[in-house]
Order: structure tokens, then sequence, then C-alpha cells
């Protein structure tokens, strides 16, 4: 146990503090506030649990974007498995789900209600449990890219035919590309999820950063990780350099996983869709193909995701900056409603909802905003 | 849900690896990890399925790169590693 843990722990204090000083010194270099961005749940918690923000020199805001798959996942989605679910279809899906609203109530509260949902840690637990029933089993599908490629590789492996998909997956580059041509935007880099990039190869990010002419550093996420990645971001903005640069070589390749990402556009193909909080994102949502109708909720439960424009009204009519915060233009203590109307249990927008949302991190790491 | 977490094979049967993850061991599933798996090998593991293999000589690499991140002279303002204590 301590091998395994010493080997892939990264926190050697004296190296933080130089790469930190590094950081500083860059910054004093730019003699301005620079903001940059990252798209990840992970990132936000470890900076969290870490205390990394309290670290950071002040005029360099690191803003999480749309980093949530959980977060941003439609009412409807939300509406179409509590729908099924108390009619008596065992429903499958990620612990983080439970407390997301849809428009009248959450999984939890449909389950409270005598709803059938169950929490499963992960994609291959799927294939087992629909095989040992005889019922119809739904799997609630969510998640970036990294969590598609295990939906994937579940229907590639002929499930069974009582397993039934509703896939919510999202593909996040199309996310920071709607952030990237939000004019307001004052972000100058991304820091991007190293996970993701794992599957996705970073030779993504080129065209992007051609396109943007925008900086864009691949992270891991433990410290070390976080901070290299930052001092190596930071310093291409203040010098006016825009590459893609691969701070997290030990996971991620140029190419990425190829039997992955065949694998997931084997299965899903994309199209457009809703974001909680963010709107309409063209080719965000990673959607079955026709081939994998026979598993495929909308089809076998003739599941119609109608718009919710409702969900969005409301957030928008209690100034909610749920949208601000995910396109980097606010951060959560800028919220009025910001852990006082706004709390885990009783969420007004989509930050709030999940433990990857930056507003619920924040809340529960006691972080109060920029000093 | 999103959360990867890298583990240690201790057990291979077919497409089910067992890894132990500091201590806690699960079920893994290895149809799409990126090159062949054995026992001892690294992984990073999502959702149930490994989606990488870590090549231990990169953990090696890792700990250089910071190294020479951190050790790299800004007209001394940089503190090298090491020399303050941790």
């Amino acid at each position: 146990m301590n091998a395994v843990k010493t080997r892939l722990e990264f926190r050697d204090v004296a190296v933080g503090k130089a790469l930190r000083a590094r950081l500083q010194h860059a910054m004093e270099r730019a003699g301005r506030e620079i903001s940059v961005m990252h798209v990840c749940g992970s990132h936000e918690q470890a900076m969290a649990r870490y205390g990394m923000r309290a670290s950071f020199p002040r005029d360099l805001r690191v803003q999480m974007g749309p980093g949530c798959p959980v977060c941003v996942t439609d009412a409807p989605e939300i509406d179409a498995c509590i729908a099924l679910a108390s009619q008596g279809v065992r429903v499958l899906t990620y612990g983080d789900m439970l407390r997301v609203p849809g428009r009248a109530m959450s999984l939890d509260d449909a389950r409270a209600a005598g709803a059938r949902v169950e929490v499963v840690y992960g994609a291959n637990q799927v294939a087992q449990i629909a095989r040992e029933s005889k019922e119809p089993v739904l799997f609630f599908a969510t998640g970036f890219e990294t969590t598609a490629v295990a939906t994937a590789a579940l229907l590639l492996d002929n499930p069974s035919d009582n397993l039934v998909v509703l896939s919510a997956h999202k593909w996040v580059p199309a996310a920071m590309e709607v952030v990237a041509q939000t004019p307001e935007s004052r972000i100058e880099g991304y820091l991007a999820a190293g996970h993701a990039a794992t599957i996705t190869g970073y030779g993504l990010f080129e065209p992007f950063v051609e396109r943007y002419r925008i900086p864009v550093v691949i992270g891991g996420f433990e410290p070390l990780d976080i901070l290299s990645a930052l001092v190596l971001l930071t310093e291409q903005v203040v010098d006016g350099k825009h590459e893609v640069v691969n701070a997290f070589p030990r996971c991620v390749t140029r190419e990425g996983n190829k039997k992955a990402l065949a694998a997931m556009h084997a299965v899903f193909e994309m199209g457009d869709g809703d974001w909680r909080g963010i709107a309409h994102v063209p080719s965000g949502n990673l959607v079955l193909r026709k081939e994998f109708e026979r598993w495929d909720a909308r089809s076998r439960f003739g599941v119609e995701l109608a718009a919710a424009p409702e969900v969005e009204e409301r957030a928008a009519a209690s100034e909610c900056r749920c949208g601000g915060i995910m396109s980097g233009l606010a951060e959560p203590s800028d919220c009025q409603h910001f852990g006082k109307a706004c709390r885990p249990d009783a969420p007004i927008g989509a930050c709030m909802v999940s433990t990857e949302g930056a507003c619920r991190i924040w809340f529960e790491h006691g972080i109060e905003g920029r000093r | 849900m999103c959360l990867g977490i890298p583990g240690k094979i201790v057990s291979i049967d077919d497409m089910v690896g067992v890894v132990d993850f500091w201590g806690v061991r699960r079920e893994v599933a290895l149809h799409i990890v990126d090159e062949p798996v054995v026992v001892g090998d690294y992984v990073l593991v999502h959702v149930g399925f490994a989606i990488r293999r870590i090549p231990p000589e990169e953990i090696d690499n890792t700990l250089a790169f910071f190294e020479e991140l951190s050790a790299e002279d800004l007209e001394g303002v940089v503190p090298r590693p090491r020399t303050e204590g941790a």
C-alpha cells in the first residue's frame, strides 16, 4: 500500500514552494491581472483540498469553467429518469446524479418516494447487474469523455437485452469552444483536464490553440501537477505564446488512448444539446448511434427530451451566477446567493448541485473568494 | 464520478483485473486500457475501467520534470528544491 502511495503522490513541499515562486515571478513580470480557466471538477477539488488557492499569486485568477458534467446535466434528462423509475424501472446511475434537481424533484427525492434508483461506482458493474436481472435495467450514463468511453466499452461487450442506456454524456472540448467564443471572456489560457486528455490526446487541442491563439496546458491532479501546469500556462500568457503543452506526460500522449477513442466513436456521435447553466452547446452531447438503438432509452422507452426553459428562467430570475461562473466571468463568491439561499441541500444553480461544481466545492471547503 | 484514480494491478483474469488503490482493492475492466498490462503495472482507472497503463519510467520522468521546472535559474528568484528544507 505504501509503495503505491509514495510512487504516485507528487507533493514535495520544497518543489511546490519553488514552483510557486516561479509562478509569482511570472506574475510580477506581467504586472497585471491574468485569468485562466480549468475545466475539471477534480482540478477544483484538488486545489481546495490542498489549500492551493490561498497560495496563488494575487493577480492570477484561476477560474473553474464548465468542468462538471453532473452540474450541466439538463433537467429534462433527470425528469425522464425519474418518470421511468417511478413507473418501476430499475435505474442505475453514479452517486453524484442523485441530488441534481429536475423540474419538480431529484432522483434522491424520487427514491425516497419509493422509486427504484440505485448507485453504481463503475460502468463495469452495470453489465453484471443487467445480466443477473430479468427486468429492464436503465443505466443513466453521465460524464465527460472519460466516463463515456466506459459506457462505450460496456455496449461493445454485447450486454444483455434488458439493459437500456440513457446517455447524458458530454464532450468538454465543445464547451471550451463556447467559452472561447464568449465576447466578454477574459480567459487567456486553459488548464485542460489530464484524465480527459488521457483519452483524447493533447493533439486534440492543437487546432483550438491555433483558432483562438490561446495557450492550453494539460495538467494532472496532484498538487505539483497543477502548480507546474499553471507555471507553464501563465508563462505562455506573459510571453504572448500560444502552444499546447503536456504537463501530464505520465498519462497523456499526443494521440491519446486510441482503443478507447475508437470505442467511443463507434458507439456515440456528436449531437447538439442544452447544458444546464450554459445554454446550447453545438456538438456537445454524445448521443448513441443508430446501431445501438436496441439499448437506447430514447427509442426503447420513447424518451423525449423537451427543453426546460423554465429551469433556466428560474435561475435567471433569481440572478444566479452559474452561467457567468462556468463562462469564466464570475467566481462563486461574486454571487449574492452563494452560501446563503443557495446551499448544497437547496441548490439554486448548477454549480452548487454536485460535489464537482465550483460553488459546492468552495462552500464545502470554506473558500470565500480572493483575499 | 469523474475521479481518475491510479492503482497497481495485483491479479488478472481475462478482461478483469484486481487493482490495489492505496489499500482498497477493486475489480477493474481491462477492455479499453491503451496497452497490454501485467500484474504489477500501475494503471489509471475511471468508473471501473482502466484507461491508461502508467509506464514506471514516466513516474521517474515526472519527478525529473518537476525538479527541472523548479530548479531552473530565474536570477535567484526561485529557491532550489531540497535546499531550504521541506
